[in-house]
């Protein structure tokens, strides 16, 4: 099931989710040895955050909804963390991708450039998660020229590592902003982050997540994820990581019609345990035999007529 | 297993000692001994609290923040928002358990205690504390039926020392099976050496900073360095809080 974005090679095009699983080492190589094409370390940025009070997440009828709050070490700190993560993943055939967000299109430089010493496989520069509203305004996925500023100065400082910009789904035009971080130089796109949303708890009179506005992630968001998978692989030309409310092989499968070529899995460590992604390999495997389809190629992309 | 939170109400709340309370709720859970849920005060926080007793559901609640400060001063009838039980607990194997608790630890043991009278197992614990204010339910153990030996580092009650002290005394006799235990790190990691030492099987409920407390955050992993046998990237809040060592292997 290998698949290419870009000039890097993945085993499979089941990725781990930028925030699951934080940036320990020790977890981030569990999840490789599951099975994983890649993983993702959780975002990081120039200063160490602790994120938000508890609760930070919570799960609902359909889906899951967290505000950590970008909780990491700071640039400084995780270097060496994705240093030590990339030696045990290199042993295994299995990439790590960094993750890095900034309040400023300045401070975006200044991370990716302290950031390229771990030699992270692909930088992912996540301009859209939707919890840290307070602290930062609005995201820069928000509208085409900020999109376009914080990609063109990131791949301004990385050199040859490739760079995926993750998009966020609630934005009026998500085709334009797509085009606009290619034209600025992304290879990859990465989509979506979590959709905002709220839980309320009635009897409490109070929104149940501590920062009161979280992401929402699992069953959920799926199709709405689809939907943006579909939308950006119709308007630009680059390899998609397509995230959102994968549990199963059936929706990594989905997502790869909708257009991905790498498939991202978060909330499926919740849904189906530690194991999530072996699973949903496995699963994967068994559509194409009972399906007669030899490469997953010929999947990306032809469900929305692309 | 659903994480969302659900409302309970208060039945009896009871002071054990100036700073440690016991809630009991009018209902019982469907939950294993060292499960744990997380508990939301909406305004106040939300943490994690072992299971102390399923049926009736109890927590012990000591008094060493805000958060469990504001839980301690709530009253009959009040309402708590309870997510859980989540985790994996103990799982009650053999006929000759030694309970090792120390401080509040003690939690997850009760509960465990509860269980093992239910099949007639006889149960021996040993409580460990720096002083004896510290030294949380024994009498709840004694009306349990359980053999119950004390610790204190000051001396002020029972033996004076460690509580690892009087468990190697108790191991080396070879009566007990598995040692089932709950408490400060080092405790916990002197047993777990122990343990495998004289041959013993454990199972060892690990705190560790929880957050999610769904296994996605990674904010609660349990360190190698506590105990060579935990296994690479172990986490408390979804691989435990109890980790289970066997010597066959199983």
């Amino acid at each position: 099931m290998q698949v290419k974005l870009g000039e890097i090679s993945l085993r499979n095009p089941l990725i781990l989710a930028s925030g699951i699983m934080g940036t320990s080492p020790t977890l981030l190589k569990r999840v490789a040895q599951s099975g994983a094409g890649a993983v993702t370390a959780k975002s990081c940025g120039l200063h160490k955050r602790d994120g938000h009070p508890n609760p930070v997440m919570v799960e609902w009828d359909h889906g899951l909804l967290n505000a950590i709050g970008l909780t990491n070490p700071g640039v400084d700190e995780e270097v060496p963390l994705l240093k030590e993560t990339k030696k045990a993943l290199e042993e295994m055939g299995v990439l790590l991708f960094a993750s890095i967000f900034a309040g400023t299109v300045e401070e975006f430089g200044m991370v990716a450039e302290a950031i390229l010493r771990a030699k992270p496989d692909l930088i992912e520069v996540n301009i859209s998660c939707p919890n840290v509203h307070d602290d930062y305004g609005m995201p820069f996925a928000a509208a085409p020229e900020s999109a376009a500023e914080v990609t063109s100065t990131v791949k301004a400082c990385v050199g040859a590592i490739p760079i995926s910009v993750k998009l966020a789904p609630n934005v009026p035009n998500l085709g334009r902003i797509a085009e606009a971080v290619v034209g600025a130089g992304a290879d990859v796109i990465t989509a979506i982050n979590t959709m905002p949303g709220m839980i309320i708890d009635a009897d409490a009179h109070s929104a149940v997540l501590h920062n009161r506005i979280g992401g929402i992630s699992g069953p959920a968001l799926k199709p709405i994820a689809l939907r943006c998978v579909g939308e950006i692989a119709r308007a630009v030309d680059v390899p998609i990581i397509g995230t959102g409310g994968v549990v199963s092989g059936r929706d990594a499968i989905e997502m790869l019609l909708a257009g991905a070529t790498g498939v991202g899995v978060g909330s499926a460590f919740w849904y189906r345990g530690q194991d999530a992604i072996s699973l949903i390999l496995d699963e994967m495997e068994v559509y194409l035999q009972e399906n007669g389809i030899p490469d997953i190629q010929g999947l990306i992309g032809k469900g929305v007529g692309k | 297993m659903r994480a969302d939170f659900n409302i309970h109400k208060i039945k009896v709340i009871k002071k054990l000692n100036e700073s440690t309370c016991w809630i009991e709720f009018g209902d019982s859970p469907e939950a294993e001994p060292g499960q744990f849920v997380m508990v939301w005060l909406p305004g106040v926080g939300e943490k994690p609290y072992s299971i102390a007793s399923i049926d009736p559901f109890c927590l012990l609640v000591v008094d060493v923040g805000p958060f469990s400060h504001a839980l301690s001063k709530l009253s009959p009838d009040d309402r708590v928002w309870i997510k859980g039980p989540l985790g994996q607990g103990f799982s009650l194997k053999g006929r000759a358990p030694l309970l090792v608790g120390g401080g509040y630890g003690v939690a997850p043991l009760f509960a465990l205690t509860k269980l093992a009278k239910k099949s007639d197992i006889p149960v021996h614990t040993c409580l460990g504390a720096a002083k004896n204010s510290g030294l949380l339910l024994v009498d709840e153990f004694l009306t349990l039926g359980c053999k119950v030996s004390l610790t204190t580092e000051d001396g002020s009650q029972g033996e004076k020392g460690w509580v690892t002290q009087v468990v190697e005394k108790a191991l080396q006799g070879g009566v007990y099976d598995t040692v089932y235990a709950c408490g400060p790190v080092g405790m916990l990691s002197a047993l777990a050496g122990l343990c495998k030492k004289l041959g013993v099987d454990y199972q060892i409920s690990w705190e560790a900073h929880m957050r999610c407390g769904m296994g996605l955050c990674g904010s609660c992993e349990v360190p190698r360095v506590y105990d060579p046998a935990l296994p690479e990237g172990w986490l408390a809040c979804f691989d435990g809080p109890v980790f289970q060592y066997c010597h066959s292997g199983h």
